[in-house]
């Protein structure tokens, strides 16, 4: 397989139309209703987008050329000399992993040739979900399992809304859930303050609360209302600020909930061990297992870092931060983190992968880069070598795994431009190595 | 080019051959009937070797979700099991759950060249099929779960008749690509997340009033109406529970005839007697199926060491996360679909119900007597590992190496098993029929498992050795698709297999009430929930072969 397609052509080859149930890879949650209309102006969505929906389909293609240290190069030059970097690299760092399923699996083959390490950009997030998977193990629901059975939904310290515009309308406020009574709601309680709460309201949303707190307290809650739940007194009157006895209140609906969840999203726990606090959050729903119904749902994975992680587990065996150097998987969730690599200098060569957002741009560092990213990043230091890709779902087809890492969705190819995708590039990359 | 293997013994059930001395020819990937002055390309000199098709695995947890939340989950029993990649071998790790290529190479190593993932969920069905995309060296397929979807209880509780469900049964395995159909606790992964805790044979579920023996009816006869040609797959009631000997035994009384597969009834063995309170049903369970033809079984044989069980059970694996070593474990309710555990497990021989679940297993495997109905699994990684077999293979063909064995395990575990009286030894024929040619026929390979002419020439060849599981663990060739794969017991050549399924007949207005479901309460369009071709065979990751099934025929 290789990239021979021009990359300079910005619009796609076919004809006008709308197309319907379309999946949409801009968020974790990965919505699947969306209608998009093509026209010669480009993508417009019709039906069913959010604000990240509409900025992603409806981003301008900027004509852009594959470069060498700026310079415009044809496709075919710009992979040898890419191939040619990382092959005289030490310790190459295959960095961002913004891209699908396809584009992952190339990545882990070009990586695994090349001798280097893979982290997605995303993993600080992830690894305080990982953290509590390798070391205890949790209780889990997935979107449509919580959309339909939830009786009692807690945001755990964590903006939903903005990370995920749509989380509320399809998962929490929908109109008849197949397990609810007639005429019985939902409670939803948010734990932390600044969380946009806005989109809780109507369908099946009745009751809305709001535990204020620090986020970066919401761990010692967390721990509060497990302590509380078990009956184990607490000689406080408050915890971060909220009465113990709203702690009470919220110790016995969770104890009543027919099917309540937990829901964090990792980005948003954006504090040193914050996987404490998922920790704190899968014991307790472990604790509520006991005597009535009660899961987790971990949200995230925006840019593609649930199929990073998924492609990454089921081809070494671990979910990131994986080196090759030795040939065979090498594994240290400390060593291998891409910004401690950049930061020491035992990376000598990044490779960066960002095929959805421009805004997935590599951190700072002194390390020479090859960006094989989608048109239009703004970056200081000119890279050593670019290579303008497609975004999987729109230039191409792909898939994605869904943030609650069960269901993955297919990627239309809308035609919106002729871009190469990512797995392509990578596939002569490896290939020319 | 026409290939000639010469002079090897061969043993073939499929066509009644047992260690005759005959040659094969293989030509263009198939195994051909050439006479004996066509002009041979290659030859290779079998003299003395045993020779058997390649080898399938009916039930092998090889792809899917729970399997990855699996790999992610035992770092530590990964490290110092990384595999490096070699000029035609990709890097991987892995024991208890292996990595995917690491599994595909393993089972080619072994002389494997087909493995059925048995658990599917339709939700993940797309993932299952990405991570069987990338198990490389042999053939794969995969059951699909239902039992405790949503649909299909709405469906029986709502009285929508057998056609209709018919129709779902054969929608769902076209869209999730799915060979056979497996039931896992029938109704009981649902009822789990309506807090009920277990779910007999014929207690009711708490919300749609249907029990499990209504659930397995329906869809064995559904099955066996669409013609599909592996009968129900079924993980029972209780699994694990000590007293479960009893809702084995009722459970097959219950088919009423109907053809059945019990899977992993090790599990599914267990009595109450003893101090213990927990003791062999093997003997018992073994009698009843002797006397019914129409189930077939596969044991699911534990071993004793570190392993990883991964199912779809959530209300038993629940259960067992009591007993989890390390003391992690993953229980997930799916979808309005299914539900998974996952419980690391290690095996103890000085425990006393270790050891009797081991001694269970082998009573199993020597009292059922017809092989043809009684494939070879450990329900990998559930009872151990795959990479166990060829250990399990020389427990059953040596006696005084079981024996010996036997004595290691617990002593009161040793006093509540039959095991060393039982004489049975089992024949080369008789392992060929276990491991290749009663898998192949039960899930319909129509040209898998067998050596006669037209078939796939998917061939081990092993050396006779006295040890058996030295001579089962390194095959000294195996070809897959008349291409040599394998040469003692080392990857010479890297291949992408096929993947199995079956497309028995549905009517589309089926599409209908099931558009409106999804729209109405799922987070998927019906039209992205369907795993299509291109995305199994893509990015050449190999070919779709669709298994026959016979016409459909109206309820009766």
């Amino acid at each position: 397989m290789t990239a021979t397609k021009s990359a300079s052509a910005p619009s796609g080859s076919a004809a006008a139309g709308v197309e319907e149930n379309v999946a949409c890879p801009f968020c974790g949650i990965l919505c699947d209703d969306l209608e998009v209309e093509r026209s010669v102006a480009g993508l417009k969505v019709t039906k069913n987008g959010c604000s990240l929906a509409i900025a992603g389909f409806e981003r301008p293609v900027i004509a852009a050329s594959p470069q060498i240290g700026g310079r415009d190069v044809t496709l075919a030059e710009a992979v040898a000399e890419a191939a040619r970097l990382i092959r005289v690299a030490r310790l190459p760092l295959f960095g961002g992993l913004g891209t699908d399923v396809e584009g992952m699996r190339a990545v882990m083959a070009t990586a695994e040739r090349a001798g280097g390490v893979v982290d997605h950009a995303f993993s600080e997030g992830q690894y305080r979900n990982f953290e509590v998977l390798q070391t205890s193990g949790w209780f889990m629901s997935t979107l449509t399992e919580v959309r339909n059975r939830a009786d009692l939904i807690v945001i755990v310290g964590s903006d939903v809304h903005t990370l995920h515009p749509r989380f509320f309308e399809r998962i929490v406020a929908t109109p008849e859930p197949m397990f609810l009574a007639a005429g019985q709601k939902r409670t939803v309680v948010f734990i932390g303050e600044g969380l946009d709460a806005s989109a809780a309201t109507g369908g099946s949303i009745g009751e809305v609360l709001t535990l204020s707190c620090p986020i970066v307290a919401v761990g010692e809650v967390m721990s509060a209302l497990r302590a509380r739940t078990k009956g184990t007194p607490l000689a406080v009157d408050t915890v971060a600020g909220i009465p113990i006895v709203q702690i009470d209140d919220l110790a016995e609906r969770c104890r009543k909930a027919q099917y309540g969840v937990m829901v964090w999203a990792p980005p948003s726990l954006a504090y040193p061990s914050a996987d404490l606090t998922v920790r704190v959050v899968s014991d307790l729903v472990k604790d509520l297992n006991v005597t009535t119904r009660f899961a987790g749902l971990a949200l995230g994975g925006n840019e593609g870092a649930v199929s990073a992680g998924a492609v990454a587990t089921w081809q070494s065996g671990f979910p990131m931060r994986v080196s090759y150097a030795s040939g065979q998987p090498e594994y240290d969730s400390t060593r291998y983190a891409a910004n401690r690599l950049l930061a020491s200098g035992e990376t000598d060569l990044l490779v960066w992968i960002a095929t959805f957002s421009p805004d997935l741009t590599p951190p700072a560092s002194a390390v020479p880069t090859i960006l094989i990213g989608v048109p239009g990043m703004t970056i200081d230091k000119t890279p050593l070598v670019t290579i303008p890709i497609g975004t999987p779902g729109l230039d191409h087809a792909g898939r994605l795994v869904r943030c609650d890492n069960v269901v993955s969705l297919p990627l239309k190819n809308l035609h919106r431009s002729t871009l190469p995708a990512a797995a392509d590039v990578l596939a002569s990359i490896e290939h020319a190595l | 080019m026409l290939i000639k293997l010469t002079g090897g013994k061969i043993y073939d059930p499929a066509n009644g051959i047992d260690g005759e001395v005959r040659d094969i020819y293989v030509r263009d990937g198939r195994i051909v009937n050439a006479s004996a002055d066509e002009r041979v390309g290659q030859e290779y000199n079998l003299k003395g070797r045993v020779v058997m098709a390649g080898g399938i695995d009916p039930h092998t947890h090889i792809g899917g979700g729970k399997v990855t939340i699996g790999r992610m989950m035992m770092t530590e029993d990964h490290i110092g099991n990384e595999v490096a990649r070699t000029a035609i071998t990709r890097a991987g790790c892995g024991h208890a759950v292996p990595s995917t290529l690491t599994a595909g190479y393993r089972y080619a190593e072994m002389g494997y060249t087909a493995c059925f993932e048995p658990a599917m969920l339709p939700a993940n069905a797309r993932q299952a099929h990405m991570e069987m995309g990338d198990t490389p060296m042999v053939d794969k397929g995969a059951f699909v779960m239902l039992g405790s979807d949503d649909f299909l209880l709405r469906a029986m509780a709502g009285n929508k008749g057998m056609e209709f469900i018919k129709d779902y049964i054969a929608w769902t395995m076209h869209a999730a690509q799915a060979l056979a159909v497996k039931v896992v606790n029938p109704g009981g992964i649902s009822a789990f997340k309506f807090n009920q805790r277990q779910l007999d044979l014929d207690e009711k579920h708490v919300h749609y009033g249907q029990s499990p023996r209504d659930i397995l009816l329906t869809l064995a006869r559904g099955l066996k109406e669409l013609g599909v040609t592996h009968p129900l797959h079924v993980h029972g009631c209780n699994l694990g529970v000590p007293g479960n000997d009893e809702t084995t035994l009722a459970t097959i009384r219950a088919m009423e005839g109907l053809p059945v597969h019990l899977t992993h009834v090790q599990f599914h063995s267990y009595g109450t007697e003893g101090d213990m309170k927990f003791s062999s049903g093997a003997p018992r369970i073994a009698e009843l199926l002797n006397k019914n033809t129409n189930v077939s079984i596969d044991v699911g044989q534990i071993m004793f060491g570190q392993t990883c069980t991964a199912s779809g059970d959530s209300m038993r694996q629940y259960g067992n996360t009591k007993s989890a070593a390390p003391k992690k474990w993953v229980v997930m309710d799916i979808e309005c679909d299914a539900g998974c555990g996952v419980v690391p497990m290690k095996y103890r021989d000085k425990s006393f119900v270790n050891a009797l679940q081991w001694a269970i297993g082998l009573e199993l495997f020597l009292l059922v007597d017809d092989p043809w109905r009684l494939f070879l699994t450990t329900d990998h990684p559930n009872g151990a590992p795959f990479t166990t077999y060829p250990h399990l293979i020389r427990l059953l063909m040596d006696r005084g190496f079981r024996n010996d064995m036997l004595q290691k395990i617990h002593p009161g575990a040793q006093a509540a098993t039959i095991l060393h009286s039982i004489k049975r030894e089992y024949s080369l024929y008789e392992i060929a029929i276990m491991t290749r040619a009663g898998p192949a026929k039960s899930l319909g390979l129509k040209d898998r498992g067998h050596l006669g002419g037209g078939a796939s020439a998917d061939i081990t060849v092993y050396e006779d050795k006295a040890d058996r599981e030295a001579m089962f663990q390194v095959p000294e060739l195996v070809f897959k698709n008349g291409e040599l794969i394998v040469k003692n017991g080392v990857i010479v050549k890297s291949v992408q297999g096929a993947t199995h399924v079956a497309r028995p007949e549905y009517d589309r207005h089926i599409e209908g009430p099931l558009r409106d479901y999804f729209d109405r309460y799922h987070t998927v369009r019906m039209s992205n929930f369907r795993v299509g071709d291109d995305e199994i065979i893509g990015h050449d990751k190999g070919s779709i072969i669709v298994q026959p099934s016979k016409s459909r025929v109206k309820a009766a």
